[in-house]
């Protein structure tokens, strides 16, 4: 029952990687006029757009050169970069373990942070800390991520002087100037969403803690820590495990700007760069990748909801 | 505490308050001063926003000009009225659009029902499930970027947001008697949208076009930011953070004050919607204790 319910999460999710990757080629594709064109300007001539048509198989039908990409794709093959002739696969590797570090980083830094505030503001409810957390979500929703990361700059790198404000990992050759090349982009990506998680842990805390269960645990003359900690928590971790898992989605998007302020070498950088040059190949390649990333997060987050609820493991 | 004390207590409250308070009043004179002066620009602004006023860049507030220069040498506080001027205008037509095709096709779907809600629904959940970000880069990449690209672009991706909200509104309007009245009267699809729906979903998509409008600012001006948005030399705020980012390092603040500005805007409307929903749920629970 449980495993033919995720089965079923897991084929429409795979149906929405499929319907993703088709979106991601037609948008590449619906050009008004000619991708080799388009893409060599006004100055070609009339051969290099022939030979461009050529490699990228533009005389093949749509239908035709999708299934050939796709199939690519799925053998690791990513096609080559039209503005470096060089593979995609190779271009994007070490760009992409930069990009994870840097996500993989700041999540580990704001979910226990998130939770542990979240928790204070829910079982003290209009204290100074629960307070708090509401203003900060109203200006951290409404803050676009350049201006966290200028203020950032502004305090650590320019008048400090503590911190680098440009992110060049490739010359830290030991941990300690890697942390400090990578400092800032963390903390402006973690400060981007440690206010909403907190405020919604907090909120789904809070609903929890009114419900009839642990009014019966309150009558039951249970302490305070072990109420919050053993009966309102484990209830609470369906919504919270969603909110963890949009909001790390939500990274991949903020990451593109944080990148581009910090000119760190990720993958984001990489395919903004790709877009001003008009190099569709990589634009779909890493457009792929960040959407199936986000496609899985929400799938593994609809998983752990499930499995974390038993009254939602019994009706599917 | 008796339930009937509540509501009197409330509604004198809100009579005798001003209706937005102290806070929701500024907010509200953020917004309309940056449109006026936006709107103004061209007659209130002391220079040209692409007219180099000197030969030093980024001299500070208050030298050449009331807030210096940018990393050209231009009037950073001209820029700053034109920037306003691009920047709220695609934002608003962008949430126009958004709104337009979002509330027409949910609402649609919410009517229809059955085979058409399905399909407009699953095409919807495929735009749904890409970040936003993606989706805008994808475009741009494709057929480049002008206005039109940026307005429709942006209206199209927080229109599928709307469709979903306008969705489900519609769906709940249409359980209601009176629309079933009207259904087996013989009324039309159109009569039903326009008669019934839009007035019964009017508030709650209020507060939903605020936060639209904010979503818009934002994703507009991460595109310009990152250089595949609105094209210099014309100026928004977007742009302006993005071309002055390098005096950062020496500490001038020209990158800082139209990132303020977008912040200060988008603060302000976050603010009335928050504002506005708290005292939707004042009037439901006022109408359920009466």
């Amino acid at each position: 029952m449980l495993w033919a319910m995720m089965m079923r999460r897991l084929l429409f999710g795979l149906l929405t990687l499929f319907a993703i990757s088709v979106l991601v080629f037609v948008g590449t594709e619906i050009l008004p006029g000619d991708v080799a064109q388009a893409v060599l300007g006004q100055s070609a001539t009339a051969e290099t757009i022939a030979a461009l048509r050529e490699r990228l198989g533009l005389d093949q039908p749509a239908p035709l050169r999708y299934l050939a990409w796709i199939a690519g794709v799925l053998q690791g093959d990513l096609g080559v970069s039209l503005a470096s002739d060089r593979p995609i696969a190779a271009m994007i590797s070490s760009r992409l373990g930069n990009t994870f570090m840097l996500a993989g980083i700041a999540a580990l830094i704001v979910v226990p942070l998130s939770l542990i505030l979240g928790l204070l503001a829910a079982t003290r409810p209009r204290s100074l800390i629960d307070r708090a957390v509401s203003h900060l979500t109203l200006m951290s929703v409404s803050a676009p991520e350049f201006l966290i990361a200028t203020l950032l700059v502004m305090l650590f790198a320019v008048h400090l002087n503590w911190l680098p404000a440009i992110s060049n990992i490739s010359s830290a050759d030991d941990i300690g100037a890697l942390a400090r090349s990578i400092a800032l982009p963390v903390l402006t990506l973690s400060l981007m969403v440690l206010a909403p998680m907190t405020r919604m842990t907090r909120n789904s805390v809070l609903s929890v803690l009114g419900s009839p269960a642990i009014e019966t645990a309150i009558l039951k003359g249970l302490s305070r820590r072990r109420i919050v900690l053993f009966h309102a928590l484990p209830n609470a971790i369906a919504p919270i495990v969603n909110i963890i898992a949009m909001n790390l989605a939500y990274l991949v998007s903020g990451v593109v700007v944080v990148e581009v302020v910090f000119s760190f070498p990720g993958l984001a950088k990489l395919m903004v760069d790709a877009v001003g040059t008009r190099d569709l190949p990589l634009v779909q390649a890493c457009a792929l990748i960040f959407c199936s990333v986000y496609v899985l997060m929400n799938i593994f987050a609809d998983v752990i909801s499930v499995l974390a609820n038993p009254k939602l493991r019994r009706s599917a | 505490m008796t339930l009937h004390e509540q509501p009197v207590q409330a509604s004198t409250k809100s009579g005798m308050l001003s209706p937005l308070g102290l806070s929701g009043t500024i907010a509200v004179g953020v917004l309309i001063s940056f449109l006026v002066v936006g709107l103004a620009a061209p007659l209130i602004a002391p220079h040209g926003y692409s007219e180099v006023i000197s030969d030093m860049s980024f001299l500070p507030v208050g030298e050449a000009g009331l807030l210096g220069t940018d990393y050209l040498g231009r009037d950073l506080l001209s820029r700053l009225l034109y920037g306003a001027r691009t920047t709220l205008l695609l934002a608003l037509a962008a949430t126009a659009i958004a709104f337009v095709f979002g509330v027409l096709g949910g609402a649609a779907a919410g009517i229809l029902g059955g085979r058409w809600d399905m399909a407009m629904s699953r095409i919807n959940d495929v735009f749904f499930g890409f970040p936003q970000i993606m989706l805008a880069l994808i475009v741009v990449s494709a057929v480049g970027t002008s206005y039109t690209v940026l307005i429709v672009t942006v209206g199209f991706i927080e229109g599928t947001r709307v469709y979903r909200i306008a969705r489900a509104l519609a769906q709940n309007i249409m359980t209601m008697e009176f629309v079933q009245i009207s259904i087996a009267r013989g009324e039309n699809m159109g009569w039903i949208l326009w008669n019934e729906i839009l007035p019964n979903a009017a508030v709650p998509l209020s507060t939903d076009l605020g936060l639209r409008f904010t979503y818009s600012i934002l994703l507009l001006s991460a595109l310009s930011f990152l250089g595949l948005g609105v094209q210099p030399p014309a100026a928004d705020w977007g742009v302006m953070v993005r071309e002055n980012l390098t005096g950062l390092h020496f500490g001038a603040a020209a990158a800082l004050m139209p990132a303020l500005a977008i912040f200060s805007v988008t603060l302000s409307v976050n603010h009335l919607v928050d504002l506005r929903l708290s005292r939707m749920q004042r009037d439901i629970s006022e109408e359920l204790l009466s």
